[in-house]
């Protein structure tokens, strides 16, 4: 916990992509500059928050394909089902609503006009 | 699944393994006798026991296997020897061992489920070639081979039997008549009344009826094969005889051992199904019980439950049987309950009711006080069985005015309401299951129909009673206050069939708006009372059906798109590592060498897994998310279209050359197909939709294992719905014949617009005709004979979206705003590092 703190401090805002690139209502796939890792972003015009991102990398088919499943939402809680076993991930924490020792790492992001700012 | 059979187990022989005798074998498994016994069941016949009450349907699109009641698998399954085409040649009682063509196997209880054969009566010339009978699979390949080169047959008996292979004969093609020796057809069942509208009925179907005629020989005929001579020495020419005069037990093996036999012959047996041996039981048609042979199968299914508790020491026993039946014979309803003729009990009354005009015919016989109901009688309508049934069967006291039973309906006629029945009252009697049976299901957990029917079996024998037995189990539901929630999920209390009225009558276009005029609105949890509900992965896709169905915008387009499963959303399948086949449409499966070369230059390129698929496509494996505009844009170039493989949509027309090519085609069936692809294309519905057309009857498209399913005739077309491959193969039924091309077309407008109207959500045709109230008479009723007056809108509704086409890839490769979501990465070109392949027989497939 101490090290996540840490490191969580030491992670600053970056621009990821621009808002033109996300898509209302669905995803997108994204790198994470600099390292091997793939980011699911949400975008929920209308919504606070408004945006989300989520690992890209589904747990279960172990492909790279969160960002095409489907958004909605389980009593009230935004989710992503998962395109190839329909699993649902909860996008504020990653945890999965069928299996909650499973979950995706999430990013804390926003949206600053034109740019997508990701904390990482 | 099963217990091993101990070694020292005693040995139990089943002779015959026909109806009964298999139902015998599955109520011996339901008491666990496998754990108790060695079993072995020795059947005559090649074929494992199929359904002999359906078996004029092998001449109507149905083969052995989808007529077959087990597989050799089950029985195994359970331990059981089945020794199918092995004779029983003898019973020696000293030895206790049973003699087959193969061997002699020691027993030490054996069941004769022999059942009967059919009678011949002793007619000079009736052993002539071409002189067969109807009662097993190999009599109507018999009868098949010898109808190639006939026009003409003729059935010997106008009763239950001889009417349904009169029907066989039509299934062939053949000018067909029916001669009776009494003077009215079923005379067994129906009156003089009865038998004079039945008779008027079966010959507007072009079957000729003779009635008081005695043959009395048969010759080579003049025009034909055979000639007929009756007792007044008029003549009949026919190429082709089937007798059908009834049924006599088949108890030889009984005799020769000398077991007690009948006067009229059948195997003696009493309450526990036991014969004068008492280590032999019998059972079925075989069986004289009280001096009466049952030849109907609800009480050979009884006997055989019987047998079966008196094999596992169980108490149960024989107490005769209720003969009545209810039949569809040639089309017509003819149902006959208890005293039918009111012969049977003095002072019977009688009400009778004759439309001669709709052809109806209906009789009730009273007792003399008018209270109880003792038997009844209809020809043409059987729309009032189940009530008189239940009032015989449970001796309910009846109306007041007993004829408003009878009456037609809109002098409100009462109908017996499910409340009104005791819990004695059998609702099945193939099963011989009472509504006690059915609330006790539901008192132990049930919730619905399908796992009442599950536990009880009721309804799973011929099926009569599902109405029945349908309002039964509605009604005891809300008896107990169980509200069946219909809701598709917890975004709309409404089912799929409403969201599709709510849409088409509202002019509903976007999902949102649809959520926020009916969405539920009750709030839940995690400060959500505010934002806005989403939807989810079960009513968004739904709801994209829908509209497509209603409206056919593009469902690339930005209001549509985040509704999309995956698959629709990238239009291509996405594979288990996250890349995508693609399958372009070959309508019909006609392609020419130069797309062939295309589709191989493409897949070459791209280094894509190329895979004929079952639907005359060519698949396309493994492309990433990026590189299908690029592909798309060759294959539009070339002349292709996208191919909805991945939509809930229609998918393939599949065809055989037909006449163009084949030399046994009577019409062109590649035309067809394509012609019906060309229509149907983008038309998105509950589910996939599947087709196929063949050229003739042999059928080398399988169209009977489609949705809709079209084979053609010397005089047109057949159409065949609701058919089905995959996990569970359901025969397509014969919906029209001889249909010409624009009727063809209009028909299949109608019927595939009124599924999309009320199916559920990824129902496919098959399930939604088997849940669909009225069954396939209703489904006529509705698309052939317009009874809900919507044909037109039908119609309407389909040419919308033939009219509003449009290939989805082509629009979206003009769309740049569109192309944008056809990157596997929006901040970077590369591709997905995690995708590796590797090779196997010179192509690359997922490592």
């Amino acid at each position: 916990m101490n090290t996540a703190t840490a490191l969580k401090s030491e992670v600053a805002w970056q621009t990821l992509c621009s808002k033109a690139d996300l898509v209302a209502h669905s995803g997108v796939a994204a790198w994470l500059d600099g390292t091997d890792t793939q980011v699911a972003l949400l975008y929920l015009p209308g919504r606070t928050p408004e945006a989300y991102a989520v690992d890209n990398h589904d747990p279960f088919s172990n492909a790279n394909v969160i960002a095409r499943g489907i958004v909605g939402d389980i009593k009230g809680e935004p989710v992503i089902a998962s395109p190839l076993y329909k699993q649902h991930f909860r996008l504020s924490d990653g945890v999965c609503v069928e299996d909650e020792s499973v979950r995706l790492h999430t990013w804390e992001i926003k949206i600053d006009g034109d740019d997508v700012m990701i904390r990482a | 699944m099963s217990m091993p059979t101990s070694p020292n187990a005693p040995r139990l022989i089943i002779i015959g393994n026909g109806m009964v005798g298999h139902h015998l074998v599955e109520q011996l498994i339901a008491c666990g006798a496998p754990r108790d016994y060695a079993i072995t069941v020795f059947g005559e016949e090649r074929h494992i026991a199929y359904d002999r009450v359906h078996l004029s349907e092998y001449f109507s699109g149905r083969d052995a296997d989808s007529l077959a009641l087990a597989s050799a698998d089950d029985y195994a399954a359970h331990g059981i020897d089945l020794r199918l085409h092995d004779t029983v040649t003898a019973i020696d009682r000293n030895a206790n061992e049973v003699v087959t063509e193969s061997g002699r196997h020691p027993y030490d209880r054996l069941v004769l489920a022999t059942g009967s054969y059919p009678f011949v009566p002793p007619i000079p010339g009736n052993d002539r070639e071409k002189c067969l009978v109807y009662r097993t699979l190999d009599d109507l390949d018999a009868i098949r081979e010898a109808a190639e080169d006939a026009t003409t047959g003729v059935v010997v008996g106008g009763g239950l039997l001889g009417l349904e292979a009169a029907n066989a004969l039509r299934g062939l093609n053949l000018d067909t008549a029916v001669v009776e020796f009494a003077p009215r057809l079923m005379p067994m069942q129906v009156d003089a009344e009865g038998g004079a509208l039945l008779r008027e009925k079966i010959e507007a179907l072009g079957v000729q009826v003779l009635t008081d005629r005695a043959t009395q020989r048969i010759e080579a005929g003049e025009t034909s094969f055979h000639r007929m001579v009756f007792q007044d020495d008029k003549m009949l020419e026919t190429d082709l005889i089937v007798f059908s005069a009834g049924i006599r037990p088949r108890d030889q093996l009984a005799r020769d051992c000398a077991l007690e036999i009948g006067e009229r012959g059948g195997v003696v047996i009493d309450d526990r199904c036991l014969t004068s041996d008492p280590a032999i039981l019998a059972v079925g048609e075989v069986a004289l019980w009280n001096q009466s042979i049952f030849g109907l199968v609800a009480p050979g299914y009884q006997m055989a439950k019987v047998a079966a508790a008196t094999l596992t020491e169980g108490n149960a026993t024989f107490t005769g049987a209720d003969m009545s039946t209810k039949l569809k014979l040639l089309g017509v309803d003819v149902g006959a309950i208890g005293d039918a003729h009111g012969d049977r009990t003095p002072g019977a009354r009688t009400f009778r009711y004759l439309d001669e005009l709709k052809q109806e015919y209906r009789k009730l016989v009273v007792s003399s006080d008018g209270k109880k109901l003792l038997g009844a009688m209809l020809v043409g309508d059987n729309a009032t069985y189940d009530t008189l049934m239940q009032y015989y069967a449970n001796g309910l006291a009846l109306p007041d005015d007993p004829a408003s039973l009878i009456l037609p309906s809109s002098d409100g006629a009462p109908t017996l309401g499910p409340d009104a029945l005791p819990d004695t009252a059998t609702l099945c009697s193939c099963h011989n299951v009472t509504k006690g049976d059915v609330c006790a299901t539901l008192d132990a957990g049930a919730l619905d129909l399908a796992s009442v029917k599950d536990e009880t079996r009721a309804s799973t024998g011929c099926g009569g009673c599902a109405a029945l037995l349908k309002s039964v189990v509605d009604h005891e539901l809300a008896a107990r206050g169980v509200e069946v929630d219909q809701s598709i999920c917890e975004h709309f209390a409404h089912t799929r069939q409403e969201l599709y009225s709510l849409v088409r009558v509202e002019g509903i276009k976007t999902f949102s708006e649809l959520l926020e005029k009916h969405g539920t609105t009750t709030g839940h949890g995690l400060g959500s009372s505010s934002a806005p509900k989403l939807g989810c992965d079960i009513c968004k896709p739904a709801v994209a059906s829908i509209l497509a169905a209603c409206f056919n915008e593009p469902i690339t387009d930005a209001a549509h798109v985040p509704l999309q499963d995956t698959n629709d959303t990238f239009m291509a399948n996405m594979q288990k590592n996250g890349t995508y086949s693609v399958v372009p449409r070959i309508p019909g499966g006609e392609i020419t060498p130069e797309k062939l070369i295309v589709l191989g230059e493409v897949g070459k390129k791209y280094g894509l897994y190329t895979k004929i698929t079952g639907g005359q496509r060519v698949d396309l494996f493994g492309a990433q998310l990026h590189q299908l505009p690029n592909i798309w844009g060759e294959l539009i170039e070339a002349g292709f279209e996208t191919g909805h493989a991945y939509g809930k949509a229609t998918r393939t027309v599949k065809s055989c050359v037909g006449s163009t090519w084949c030399r046994y085609g009577v019409q062109d069936s590649v035309g067809m197909a394509i012609r019906l692809e060309e229509r149907y294309k983008g038309l998105r519905s509950p589910h996939k939709l599947k087709f196929a057309v063949s050229g003739c009857t042999r059928e080398c498209a399988e169209a009977q294992s489609k949705d809709v399913g079209v084979i053609a005739t010397e005089h047109g077309w057949n159409l065949y719905v609701c058919g089905n491959g995959g996990m569970r193969p359901r025969h397509g039924e014969l919906f029209a014949t001889d249909l010409d091309d624009a009727q063809l077309i209009r028909t299949i407008d109608r019927f595939l617009m009124f599924y999309i109207r009320t199916a559920d959500r990824l129902q496919r045709t098959s399930v939604w005709r088997e849940n669909l109230e009225g069954g396939l008479d209703y489904l006529k009723d509705v698309v052939l004979d317009d009874s809900l007056g919507l044909a037109d809108e039908l119609e309407a509704q389909m040419q919308h979206v033939i009219d509003t086409y449009e290939c989805e890839w082509a629009n979206t490769l003009s769309n740049p705003e569109k192309l944008k979501r056809f990157r596997t990465f929006v901040n970077d070109s590369r591709p997905d590092p995690d995708i590796i392949a590797t090779e196997e027989r010179g192509q690359l497939r997922p490592a």
